[in-house]
């Protein structure tokens, strides 16, 4: 089931002219009304013109997020405050906030491409979606909202909050589909569990659309299974749009972008060169019909890959695999992109670990060397040294697999590890610069 | 069976001294102390009064510790006291996960079996081997 079947199902062809025609206008409004990119084209020595193929894109310059916070609040707006329909702005936590504007049909745009998610968690007209991520200046809330009117849903706004009062709504009104971050929908199942329901037997919902942090693939799965739902990743950034510029099909392995209204790239986050689908790097967007906040090869420092095999669901819109991380976490260990969130992927895997972790890269000679230490389980036969080798060469093993580098287990004493409240120092770096 | 203390360290300067004195702080006495290492860990094995507490005692402080049960036969002090003991294991397909002995006074000594499987106490006692009780070792 498609929402804008014309769209999502568009011969490739098709669509990469039609993404070619769309990224030409986007870089053309982003020149002429948006001084930033007229100086960095200028001094780039590109101008809207050079762009006659889509490879043509990597001659451009990158903006990132810092270049949006210089511009607070409406630097990179395209467009006059009469057209400009609403604002977003980014939380600012991490420094100045971001201030997004959209135009009338920025924000249609925007609930179409929601409405295809819901599309692919089986959603129509008939459904009621109850959209329980915050409202207000996050995307999240007003983005979930705009997806749900234009299919025509039945919308319940409960916004955040209040977890008994969404459990009552959600059997009351029978909620076919919730929206909202991860980490809510696993309270709002554990709240109707412990409100003596069982949720994946006896409440109406079908599909849960989450998204805005991240979420293990056992997360995701407890989810699924405690609503009993389908889990529908979403994907998206406030600086770009919103919830919606990529979402998850039921057939899974990976999340569609919107293509018609987005372009995206992979770039090796230190050589910053383009590189060919398959291969992971920092996700790199580009709008295509974007009128007030135009954005020409925004640098999301999102970890990702492009997967271009035909999906059996039928759409033609290529996926982004799962987030990795953030290219800030990123370790390069003789020349190999390691993520810290490859790593505690690996240890979920080991039932004999517990969660704590800490990686000591270091380089005495000419090679780095990975140490990651780790606790076993208070269960786990300590006993045993014969058991204890055994489990450090199966995880030595597979992160040999999965990372491509060679890691040293040391197993530690409990509380070797440091604890903290909030984020784990994870990773050690005493390695020397070379020069 | 024996309920012998085991304790996970590292293989770091101090790291045995340390659980050691955790241990006599709290007024533990010791009867047996071996210790397996390798170049990045230990495990200690230990015999000592009140087992169990000495385990919770050493879990508390923040260490890696359990209590297992292993077997302890007596033997004669003379040539072939282990060899005898082993070789019945063997030909009874009793796989011996690990062992120590230590001696007791003049004419004995106890070895120390940890024996896959859970009636292998009784198969030793049966072919005439001198189990040991707990409260021969230490107090409970």
């Amino acid at each position: 089931m498609y929402y804008q079947p014309e769209i999502e199902t568009m011969p490739v062809d098709e669509l990469r002219a039609l993404q070619l025609t769309r990224m030409r206008e986007s870089m053309r409004n982003a020149y002429e009304n948006v001084p930033l990119f007229r100086e960095r084209f200028d001094a780039a020595g590109v101008s809207p013109d050079d762009l006659e193929s889509l490879e043509d894109l990597a001659r451009f310059p990158f903006v990132v997020k810092q270049d949006m916070r210089d511009a607070y609040p409406f630097g990179m707006f395209a467009r006059e405050n009469k057209d400009v329909a609403r604002i977003h702005a980014s939380s600012g936590t991490t420094g100045q906030a971001t201030v997004v504007g959209h135009t009338a049909s920025d924000l249609a745009n925007w609930g179409d491409c929601f409405a295809r998610g819901i599309a692919m968690v089986g959603g129509s007209e008939d459904s009621t979606i109850q959209v329980s991520y915050g409202y207000g200046l996050f995307t999240g809330g007003l983005g979930a909202h705009a997806g749900g009117e234009a299919m025509g849903c039945t919308v319940i706004p409960t916004s955040s909050g209040n977890t008994k009062r969404q459990v009552q709504m959600m059997k009351d009104c029978k909620t076919d589909i919730l929206a909202c971050t991860p980490s809510y929908a696993l309270l709002i199942a554990d709240t109707a569990i412990e409100m003596g329901y069982d949720p994946a037997t006896e409440f109406p919902i079908s599909a849960v659309i989450c998204g805005a942090e991240p979420a293990s693939q056992n997360m995701k799965d407890e989810i699924a299974e405690k609503l009993g739902v389908q889990y529908c990743d979403v994907y998206g950034l406030s600086e770009i749009m919103g919830p919606g510029v990529a979402m998850e099909c039921k057939e899974r392995g990976g999340i569609h972008v919107a293509e018609d209204q987005f372009y995206c790239e992979i770039v090796d986050p230190e050589t910053l060169e383009v590189l060919p689908d398959g291969e992971w790097g920092e996700l790199v967007i580009t709008t295509l019909v974007r009128e007030c906040c135009p954005l020409i090869r925004y640098r999301t420092r999102d970890v990702t890959r492009i997967i271009s095999e035909p999906c059996a669901c039928g759409r033609t819109h290529r996926k982004i695999d799962y987030l990795r991380g953030r290219t800030d976490d990123m370790l390069i260990i003789r020349g190999v992109n390691v993520f810290p969130s490859q790593i505690e992927q690996v240890i979920t895997e080991f039932p004999e670990i517990a969660t704590q972790y800490q990686i000591i890269l270091s380089n005495k000679g000419p090679l780095d060397r990975v140490e990651l230490q780790v606790e076993t389980v208070p269960e786990f036969p300590i006993d045993e040294v014969r058991k204890i080798e055994d489990l450090k060469s199966r995880l030595g093993a597979e992160l040999k697999s999965n990372l491509q580098v060679a890691v040293e287990i040391k197993i530690v004493e409990p509380k070797t590890i440091e604890r903290s409240m909030g984020k784990a120092k994870r990773v050690i770096d005493l390695r020397e610069a070379k020069n | 069976m024996i309920s012998q203390l085991t304790v996970f360290l590292a293989n770091e300067r101090g790291r045995l001294a340390a659980a050691c004195r955790t241990l006599a702080d709290a007024g533990f006495n010791m009867h047996s102390l071996v210790l397996a290492d390798t170049a990045d860990f230990g495990v200690v094995r230990i015999f000592c009064d009140r087992p169990d507490e000495a385990a919770s005692l050493l879990v508390d402080a923040g260490y890696r510790a359990a209590v297992t049960p292993v077997i302890a036969v007596r033997v004669p002090n003379e040539p072939g006291g282990l060899a005898r003991l082993l070789e019945f294991c063997d030909e009874a397909g009793m796989n011996v996960e690990y062992g120590y002995c230590y001696s007791v006074g003049e004419d004995g000594a106890i070895d120390v079996l940890k024996i896959e499987g859970t009636d292998a106490e009784e198969r030793l006692a049966a072919a005439g081997f001198a189990v040991v009780r707990a409260e021969e070792i230490y107090a409970a």
